[in-house]
């Protein structure tokens, strides 16, 4: 199975989800991360994501292992979008295959939550108005 | 500071890229630098900057490509990165 990827080109639910599949399976878990429209109240026009790429493949891949100590898991896809994107599309994906949906379902679930805690990607948000802010969950 | 015995390119992103117009800065820092010494320098450099807007109060700093402890010691030839809060998902 490939590892997990920075991509600039749309992240595709079928295309994941075919990489995750087996006849051994039960379950397919998927996650899909979009813009939203807006944020804090600010109508937002799109967001541009960034990365220190090769860390946040390694980070991405590492999570993955974590997954498949922790569920047991060994079918996992995982793609992150980089570049500007309109709301409404697709910035992150994952998904397991498993035999059974409890795994699958909580190894989805570690993913993304290790992903947005620690992986260096970051997001500028792009507003009607016209002005752009970097966004920080610290703050 | 002691005489500077090693110049280190810190590589940038997000705000900080933004903030110096570069995604590097170079820092001439003590031969027994640290982390914490890096995030001291950069953060002076950065308040050094004319109008740009306010950076992160609280950064990390990856050392080849795994995130260090404040005390980790900083040597020749490392690639070493400013982390401001990721945003990923």
């Amino acid at each position: 199975m490939t590892g997990p990827h920075l991509v600039r080109c749309p992240v595709v639910a079928d295309a994941l989800l075919a990489r995750v599949g087996s006849d051994g399976h039960g379950a397919a878990a998927l996650f899909l991360g979009t813009v939203r429209d807006r944020n804090l109240g600010r109508p937002v026009t799109g967001i541009e994501y960034s990365a220190y790429e090769p860390m946040a493949e390694r980070e991405m891949a590492r999570i993955v292992e974590e997954a498949r100590d922790a569920f047991g898991v060994t079918a996992v896809a995982l793609e992150h979008r980089l570049g500007t994107l309109a709301v409404g599309e697709v910035s992150v994906g994952v998904a397991v295959g498993h035999a059974h949906r409890a795994p699958a379902l909580d190894a989805v679930r570690f993913v993304i939550e290790e992903l947005k805690r620690r992986v260096p990607i970051w997001k500028r948000e792009h507003y009607v108005d016209g002005t752009r802010e970097w966004v920080d969950p610290t703050r | 500071m002691s005489a500077s015995a090693l110049e280190i390119d810190v590589l940038l992103f997000a705000s900080f890229a933004e903030a110096f117009g570069s995604d590097r800065v170079r820092l001439s820092l003590p031969a027994d630098a640290t982390v914490a010494t890096v995030i001291a320098g950069v953060q002076a450099a950065s308040r050094a900057l004319s109008d740009a807007p306010p950076l992160p109060a609280t950064v990390r700093v990856a050392v080849n490509q795994a995130i260090a402890a404040p005390e980790q010691r900083v040597r020749a030839g490392d690639e070493v990165a400013i982390i401001p809060p990721v945003a990923g998902g």
